[in-house]
């Protein structure tokens, strides 16, 4: 049996609201609030990166699998901003929580769904008997063009997951992948902002990967919605999530718990992944719980999840999602959190 | 010349079409046209296209859609005159069967729209505007009917609500056409409250972005009768031109292009604005389809706005006017927007409309607008 024995979260302080956004571009707010089901996002300190918030994330997990990090086989960060182009993260994040030297370490990189990706290896491997613990962070400090409507939900964030065989918080049942050759959204090297294909994001994209995914996975685990607790999808906006859920036949008391993004924005990476922190916070033992990721180009890993009896007792062993995002608050204007994101300079 | 009729039509569901290609789209909708006329074989082909090369990086089209078709080696020619390009093809393939140069003529029209974003297609949509008096100083499409609605509404009191009321009629409409973009129903409040495009035109006003392709077949009156099958002819053709920059105009709420191409194509068919039982016009904006209703000659000048909200234009009312949905529900794939206007017409008068038939309805009428009325096209139908 394997499965998630640590969980951790990270969630930078500073916030933005829709509506300093749209002053600023002369951009209708209630239509953008309307339209995306977004209040805010969160935004990333000047000293904040990926790896920063990796290392805190794990940092949580850590207090909650109660393991020596010397025994974690391998370390893997999914994100698509990692702060070098060259240069690994994960060697960073390994070296901080003391997994160094012997371990496999990888950075992986699949739009938003690279955090799962990792969760998806980094199981493999345990499984496989090859390691004993492995390491998986989704994170993310995402970047959304100014003026372009992913600024609005382009946010920050990272969850932490160690896999292992024994002390099992969440057994996973069952894990499914599906993926096309489908361009929605790219950065091309060199290129600071992304571009995307606009409502191409949607139905070839979005649903049909998260619809594909769901359902393979229920198939293959002999499940249906009603039999799930729980469900996190990628959350690029509010409306997104429900609809597919919709879609899929799942009530929206289900996908409630892990749905951040009207107060978080879309952590990319972190998104689902985050979901799922925040929905394992408020599970009881025996409960099922599908996570749902999407990254553009295109794919959805899923995991089907069975909380065990320990979740009672490494809940509050360390901070709890929904409490990281109303904690200690704070609102940005428009003008630090451009200088907080890069996009204005002081000259040299 | 000799009499013309439409013997075949054909059309898929338009929409955001992305796992099909231009070339794909047309020929769906072509061989339905073949299909419903019972012919394998054309003589010629007309397609309406505004702007493939912009949209898809695509010219030379029509040699390259009628080899798609399997009708390598047929005389064939693209036809542009932005989004009246689909009417002005119709118009080319009636001429060309009319003076007896060919038999069996398919007229297609064919726009893919979505693979550019919204900035490259409002480009693209803005060539048909002109570029050095108006594009290059700033305005696009929505900024120019923008300036008709706010003019119209100052000249006659045509009101935002009755403005409103268009959009509301069109998708009722189109909430009954099953191969519409958007087939459901929208109210004036939802209009009112929709995004600001340019004021006072806003989001819901505005005819969509769409991919999607219109087919139909014409034949001689004679060859028609020989099938055992309800007969529409094409009674009368006119079209017109205007300065396509909307400035130069004498007035800018009056369109004097769809005026001109009615009163040639209402004078070749010997019918009045109170013979048609059901029109199809050009609502690229909900102001526009105001404009043409008076332009026809369907409403006085300036009563527009009050005949939308008396109920005139409405499936039950006297005069229906977009049956189909228009550009506004069923979508607006420019060129193909006036041949698809020629369908529902032909399916009307063949009284094969479904939910949303005209009653009874045995002549009706197409306005076709290139720009902001630099071009009319205007077809009168009859059935046989």
């Amino acid at each position: 049996m394997e499965g998630i024995i640590g969980y951790g979260a990270c969630i930078p302080r500073n916030r933005i609201k829709v509506e300093e956004i749209a002053k600023v571009w002369g951009a209708d707010a209630p239509s953008y609030r309307k339209g995306l089901l977004v209040e805010e996002k969160s935004v990333p300190s000047p000293d904040q990166d990926t790896i920063t918030m990796s290392v805190e994330a794990t940092k949580n997990a850590l207090k909650r699998a109660g393991i020596n990090p010397k025994d974690i086989g391998a370390v893997y960060i999914g994100s698509e901003s990692h702060p070098y182009a060259v240069k690994p993260s994960g060697t960073v994040l390994a070296e901080a929580i003391g997994a160094t030297p012997e371990v496999h370490t990888s950075d992986f990189e699949f739009a938003c769904k690279a955090g799962t990706e990792g969760m998806f290896v980094a199981l493999g491997l345990v499984k496989a008997g090859l390691i004993k613990y492995g390491l998986a962070v989704g994170a993310d400090t995402s970047q959304g063009a100014p003026g372009d409507a992913l600024e609005y939900t382009a946010a920050a964030g990272a969850a932490a997951y160690i896999f292992g065989r024994e002390k099992i918080v969440a057994e996973v049942l069952e894990t499914y992948s599906y993926t096309t050759d489908t361009p929605d959204f790219w950065r091309r090297e060199y290129q600071y902002y992304p571009q995307h294909g606009g409502r191409f994001t949607g139905d070839p994209a979005y649903f049909r990967h998260i619809t594909g995914a769901a359902k393979g996975i229920m198939e293959k685990a002999g499940l249906k919605p009603s039999d799930l607790q729980y469900v996190i999808f990628h959350q690029p906006n509010g409306k997104f999530p429900f609809r597919v859920g919709e879609m899929l036949g799942f009530a929206k008391e289900q996908i409630e718990p892990g749905w951040l993004v009207n107060k978080l924005g879309n952590t990319y990476s972190g998104s689902s992944p985050l979901g799922l922190t925040a929905t394992l916070d408020i599970s009881k033992p025996g409960d099922l719980v599908l996570i749902v990721s999407y990254g553009s180009g295109a794919g959805s890993d899923a995991f089907i999840l069975k909380v065990t009896e320990r979740i009672n007792e490494v809940r509050d062993l360390a901070p709890k999602t929904r409490e990281l995002l109303g904690k200690k608050v704070k609102y940005l204007e428009y003008g630090t959190y451009a200088k907080f994101r890069h996009k204005i300079r002081k000259a040299e | 010349m000799r009499e013309v009729a439409v013997v075949g039509v054909g059309m898929n569901k338009w929409g955001e079409l992305w796992e099909k290609s231009l070339r794909q789209i047309f020929t769906e909708a072509a061989l339905l046209a073949l299909d419903d006329a019972g012919v394998d074989k054309i003589d010629s082909l007309y397609v309406g296209c505004m702007s493939s090369g912009l949209f898809v990086g695509q010219e030379h089209i029509s040699s390259l859609l009628a080899d798609y078709l399997g009708q390598a080696h047929v005389p064939a020619a693209r036809v542009e005159s932005a989004c009246a390009s689909g009417g002005l093809a119709l118009r080319l393939g009636w001429i060309e069967v009319a003076s007896g140069l060919s038999d069996i003529v398919l007229v297609g029209g064919v726009e893919k729209m979505t693979d550019v974003n919204g900035n490259e297609a409002t480009y693209a949509l803005g060539t048909a505007a002109d570029q050095e008096y108006e594009c290059f100083h700033g305005i696009t499409f929505p900024g120019l009917y923008a300036l008709i609605a706010r003019a119209h509404m100052e000249k006659y009191g045509t009101t935002r609500e009755q403005l409103a009321m268009v959009a509301v009629k069109n998708h009722a409409n189109g909430s009954l056409n099953p191969l519409a973009q958007y087939p459901f129903k929208v109210s004036v409040e939802a209009v009112l409250g929709s995004v600001m495009v340019a004021d006072p035109l806003r989001i819901l006003d505005c005819s969509p972005i769409t991919d999607g392709a219109a087919a139909l077949v014409l034949c001689p009156v004679e060859l028609a009768k020989k099938r055992k099958k309800p007969i529409v002819k094409i009674i009368g053709s006119g079209t017109a031109t205007d300065t396509i920059a909307l400035g130069s105009r004498r007035e800018i709420t009056w369109i004097e292009s769809t005026y001109q191409a009615a009163k040639r194509a209402y004078a070749m068919a010997g019918k009045k604005p109170e013979d048609i039982d059901v029109v199809e016009v050009h609502d690229c904006f909900t102001i526009a389809e105001i404009c043409v209703m008076e332009a026809l000659g369907l409403v006085e000048k300036g009563k527009g706005g009050r005949a939308v909200e008396d109920g005139l234009t409405s499936l039950q009312g006297k005069i229906p006017i977009n049956t189909s949905g228009g550009l506004k529900a069923k979508g607006h794939p420019v060129g193909a927007t006036g041949v698809a206007q020629a369908i529902e017409i032909v399916k009307q008068l063949r009284d094969d409309a479904g939910p949303r038939q005209v009653k009874g309805a045995r002549v009706g009428l197409t306005q076709n607008m290139g720009g902001s009325g630099g071009s009319s096209v205007v077809h009168i139908f009859e059935r046989g």
